[in-house]
């Protein structure tokens, strides 16, 4: 058990390409922390770094009290699981879970224990005796989490170890890892490209792009206050629309529209009309979740929108629906099922946006949120105060 | 695990004619390559006047119309009292210690050509693939040369140590570890605890064993029947090995055949030996030369 800290963390290859951008996080012990973003973020590379299987450029990072930086990975105290899961395939599933713990020079009758421990934990009793060839994925995929279990690590570092498997197991796997890790309360760093698996299993949500942190909250906050356009766009699906426009004034309140021409506007509710204030007159790109877009023909025109069904995308209890404004922007909205109520492809509908629900950004892709507050220090600071 | 026996059994229930049909070519053929051994077997055991009096069994008096009593082992006692015995031992030590040493240096060194990144790295693997294409022969007055000006003429030493890098075997290694063993799996093993030997050891070997026992094979063969660079290299007559020793029998003005006869059986059996134990592995090395990861 141990708290995991990077201090501006850097990786930059050979020939100047830059991986990871001087990132700082503390994990506190016991945590679930998860890295995700899109591939070339530099999510694996650290998590390879704090494994030691890629040098550090710069910066330190420790486990426990210990600055690991030029420690090899099999003296760092930690247990890496891979995506393809990276089995021996001469051994058996009992050797696989042994073999660790037998370098260790471990006594024989505690590796017994241990592997026993584990297996029965991941369900793994009848296999012991298999060759990884003869599992299933899910199956080698437990192996390799008992692997890392049986070795008792001060942390356990994943590397999208559900990638390689089918999308319904891949949730019940994700399910046994949280139970695991509720279990054990042993610090793990998970990484992985899907912001629902990040968003299901961390305790801690750190959002990376083009090497740097964006933002690293609670799955709560990343979802309801992101920093920034691209937390916001990669947060939560399906992904949150993004409408092009500018700030305009009338009396006390802010107005947002999307063109002079485009008589539809929303006004700015409290408290980010009062964020908003200063950039009146300014580019303003507005974020709606498609559960915040809802269909209203009786709504009035200050909050809604007329606006075209292009696509209608029947989920079961929910429908989306792929919406095509004016101005040609297409949205999507999330609305509940109704029998026999639905709009038709073609049909115009006039559709309401919760004003509780609406985001603003400055412009660009990594345009920031009107409303986060400033930060002091580059994006990362020290977020793990914040998941306390 | 039973269920890819029941397609195989069905098509040998199907199949029928066109499988007896394709058996009876093959034993054909099978027998048709065993004759010349068969007769060497049989040429072994026969004396000096029968050797050129019957083509196989000389005629006589036992069943079959065969000679029986005629066959001999004589051939053997002379070939083993005239020091053939120090030959074959001479053979197989050459040929185990290449073999074995030749494995392990050209997997290793395949292994760090395909796993490591280090300096030189490139331009090595470029000597070893340019090296594939020099002739062996080209080497042989050079090769005389180096080891005439390190002292190694007429040593085992000088024998060996030139064949245990092969280019062809450490090529043929990177290439098969490159394929066979995924690079997380050296990154498990490596947070697992092992060293970089035992990771070799432990983790890489069993996975190309196909290759590594191909390999074994093939390169005991190579030194079991070599003939020139023993007859260059090595002058004094207890070092020789059996296929210098061998030759050394067929006189000037006259051969003793059936102990010529004898020799190459001694020489054969061996060599047959390992292939059959080896042939599974042989073949699935050369095959595919590699395994799943």
């Amino acid at each position: 058990m141990a708290q995991v800290t990077l201090d501006r963390v850097e990786k930059i290859y050979k020939g100047g390409v830059r991986a990871v951008n001087g990132i700082s996080l503390t994990i506190d012990d016991g945590r679930f922390v998860v890295l995700v973003g899109p591939s070339g973020c530099g999510k694996s590379t650290t998590l390879r770094m704090i494994a030691g299987l890629e040098e550090i450029s710069s910066g330190t990072i420790s486990i426990g009290d210990r600055v690991v930086n030029t420690v090899a990975p099999k003296d760092r105290d930690i247990a890496m699981v891979f995506q393809n899961y990276a089995l021996y395939p001469h051994m058996s599933v009992y050797e696989n879970m042994a073999f660790g713990l037998k370098l260790r020079k471990t006594p024989k009758a505690e590796i017994e224990r241990r592997v026993r421990d584990a297996s029965a934990i991941l369900g793994l009793d009848d296999y012991l005796e298999r060759k990884p060839k003869a599992l299933s994925g899910g199956q080698r995929q437990r192996v390799a989490v008992g692997r890392a279990i049986v070795r008792e690590p001060a942390c356990f570092l994943f590397d999208e170890p559900l990638s390689n498997l089918d999308a319904k197991l891949r949730v019940t796997m994700r399910s046994e890892l949280k139970a695991l890790h509720q279990r054990l309360k042993t610090t793990t760093v998970y990484v992985t490209h899907d912001q629902e698996e990040a968003m299901t299993l961390g305790d801690l949500v750190v959002v990376m792009a083009n090497g740097d942190i964006q933002q690293a909250g609670t799955p709560d906050e990343v979802f309801r206050t992101p920093v920034n356009r691209f937390v916001a766009g990669f947060v939560g699906m399906p992904p949150m629309n993004f409408l092009e426009g500018a700030l305009s004034r009338a009396g006390e309140q802010v107005l947002w529209r999307e063109s002079a021409s485009n008589p539809a506007q929303i006004v700015l509710p409290e408290p980010l009309a009062a964020h908003a204030k200063a950039r009146v007159g300014q580019p303003c790109v507005l974020g709606i979740r498609p559960g915040a877009i809802s269909i209203r023909p009786d709504a009035p025109d200050s909050l809604s929108f007329l606006v075209t069904v292009a696509v209608v995308e029947p989920l079961g209890e929910q429908t989306d629906l792929r919406l095509t404004t004016p101005s040609g922007v297409l949205l999507t909205a999330r609305v509940p099922s109704v029998h026999g109520h639905m709009p038709k492809v073609g049909e115009t509908v006039r559709v309401a946006i919760d004003p509780a629900r609406v985001h603003a950004f400055e412009p660009g892709p990594f345009g920031r949120a009107l409303d986060a507050p400033v930060p002091a220090e580059p994006a990362a600071g020290t977020p793990a105060e914040t998941a306390a | 695990m039973s269920s890819p026996a029941v397609p195989a059994s069905a098509r040998r229930r199907t199949g029928g004619w066109k499988r007896w049909t394709l058996q009876a070519v093959l034993a054909t053929l099978a027998v048709i390559t065993l004759i010349p051994f068969a007769w060497l077997l049989i040429a072994s055991l026969k004396s000096g006047e029968d050797f050129f009096g019957a083509i196989f069994f000389p005629p006589g008096e036992g069943p079959l119309g065969i000679g029986w009593d005629r066959l001999t082992l004589d051939n053997y006692r002379k070939l083993f009292a005239e020091g053939f015995g120090r030959a074959f031992l001479n053979s197989v030590f050459y040929a185990s210690t290449t073999a074995v040493l030749g494995t392990l240096v050209c997997s290793a060194s395949g292994y760090a050509l395909a796993k490591f990144r280090f300096r030189g790295r490139g331009p090595a693997l470029i000597a070893v693939l340019s090296l594939i294409i020099l002739p062996p022969t080209l080497l042989i007055a050079p090769g005389y040369e180096l080891l005439y000006h390190i002292g190694l003429l007429d040593t085992v030493a000088g024998l060996i140590l030139p064949v245990v890098a092969p280019a062809f075997g450490v090529f043929l290694f990177r290439q098969a570890i490159t394929q066979a063993v995924p690079d997380q799996l050296i990154e498990a093993a490596r947070m697992d605890g092992c060293s970089e030997i035992e990771i070799y050891f432990s983790v890489v070997l069993p996975l190309i064993r196909p290759m590594v026992g191909a390999f074994l094979l093939i390169s005991f063969l190579a030194m079991w029947n070599n003939f020139i660079s023993p007859q260059i290299v090595l002058q004094s007559q207890d070092k020789q090995p059996l296929s210098v020793a061998i030759a050394q029998l067929r006189g000037i003005y006259r051969t003793d055949y059936g102990l010529l006869m004898a020799a190459t059986v001694v020489s054969i059996a061996p060599v047959a030996l390992l292939f059959l134990l080896l042939q599974k592995q042989f073949i699935s090395g050369l095959t595919s030369g590699a395994v799943k990861g």
